[in-house]
């Protein structure tokens, strides 16, 4: 074995046991890692309880009710599964909307209903003129028509 | 004798590849602008405006672009520090120096253009996700990589120190790409892959790729210019260096 062979070796081993140990802590840490629950995981009880935490998950359709003369809104996220009740007051961001993905940030309340400071609209990775958006919602309109019959 | 008759380890000596980089610069240069006039005449003027974000989609073209150049160059330059380790190449460790100020550049670009999407789209500046704060981290790494190689006087301890800071930062760059895929963030998955077709209309995915290539041939460009800087400072004192000078 030429010493530059040895060197490379040396390299591939150290890569190698660095990627192992970096998958072992990731792995330990994967569920302080993650940016929000889903309503499913409140409800199981696996957020942490009195801290501020993370919400995320889909704007209710139908369910967005905004106060008379305050910019008190409520409205419920869901993940089809479980619903949780948020009441935020402030500015929603222009990508909120209902059947829209939406990441909140506050406290539960006592009454199992959840106190936003920060709305965040998410957003998915699909982009597409307005026509392909319309034609794909119709397409989809066709589709669930044809189940039904 | 190599390929195309050409014996390539020949450039492996600085002096053989001082001239060759001068050689290449033009012409990556005119591919650069070429490929940017019309990357950006397609992201700006034929590519359609979006069905849910409008015009502010828009930033993509630089933001998708600059975010592959920030993890493709850290990949690069820590191939040429591992080869430099292994062969005990000079022109190694000064490719993987030319690079590392070109990535940093490129990692802040992600962040600033992610920002300035992120108020717009999300409703904040900056969250930390897995995504932001990895992509944090890689700007750390550049300057710490920076850092490192200009804090050691001697240059080929410098050398090896920053290889290894290099390799051992590799790590980051799979968590970067797959972050989105790992956890739950508020950043959106790749839209586009290699595995599965691409999310967003054929115009808007030439206006990226363009852009992408683009970039590319910047980054050679500058990466020639810097590395032959670094040939010249290092070779302030020798012979071959002053008679080219001279002849030119």
């Amino acid at each position: 074995m030429k010493a530059r062979h040895k060197r490379l070796a040396f390299i591939a081993v150290g890569l190698i046991a660095l990627g192992v140990a970096t998958a072992l802590v990731l792995d330990a840490f994967r569920s302080n890692l993650v940016f929000f629950y889903t309503p499913t995981q409140v409800a199981n009880g696996e957020a942490p309880q009195g801290g501020r935490f993370r919400i995320g998950g889909l704007v209710e359709p139908g369910s967005l009710k905004r106060a008379a003369n305050s910019l008190e809104v409520r409205f419920v996220v869901t993940d089809t599964a479980k619903r949780v009740e948020v009441v935020y007051s402030g500015v929603l961001p222009d990508l909120f909307k209902e059947g829209g993905g939406t990441v909140v940030q506050g406290r539960l309340a006592a009454d199992g209903s959840f106190h936003a400071d920060q709305v965040l609209a998410k957003h998915d990775e699909n982009y597409m003129p307005p026509e392909a958006a319309e034609a794909l919602k119709q397409a989809r309109r066709v589709q669930t028509t044809v189940e039904v019959e | 004798m190599g390929l195309f008759g050409i014996n390539w380890y020949r450039y492996a000596a600085p002096q053989a590849f001082y001239p060759l980089a001068g050689k290449m610069i033009p012409w990556f240069a005119a591919i650069a602008v070429t490929l940017g006039i019309s990357g950006l005449y397609i992201s700006l003027c034929i590519a359609p405006t979006d069905f849910q974000q409008g015009e502010v989609y828009r930033i993509i073209f630089v933001h998708v672009p600059a975010a592959w150049m920030s993890m493709f160059i850290y990949l690069v330059m820590a191939g040429w520090a591992g080869i430099g380790l292994a062969l005990n190449a000079r022109l190694s460790f000064m490719m993987a120096q030319a690079l590392a100020p070109t990535g940093a550049m490129f990692t802040l670009l992600a962040l600033v253009t992610g920002s300035l999407w992120g108020r717009p789209t999300w409703g904040t500046w900056w969250v930390w996700d897995a995504r932001l704060t990895s992509e944090l981290i890689l700007l750390f790494l550049y300057i710490g990589f920076m850092a490192l190689q200009s804090a050691i006087e001697d240059p080929r301890r410098a050398d090896r120190a920053g290889a290894v800071l290099a390799l051992v930062g590799v790590v980051n760059v799979p968590i970067i790409y797959f972050s989105v895929e790992w956890w739950n963030t508020l950043h959106q998955g790749a839209s586009i892959g290699l595995t599965r077709a691409p999310a967003m209309a054929a115009p808007m995915l030439w206006g990226v790729l363009l852009m992408a290539l683009a970039f590319w041939a910047y980054t050679i460009v500058v990466a020639l210019m810097r590395v032959r800087c670094v040939i010249a400072e290092r070779a302030r004192e020798a012979h071959w260096l002053n008679e080219m000078r001279e002849s030119t």
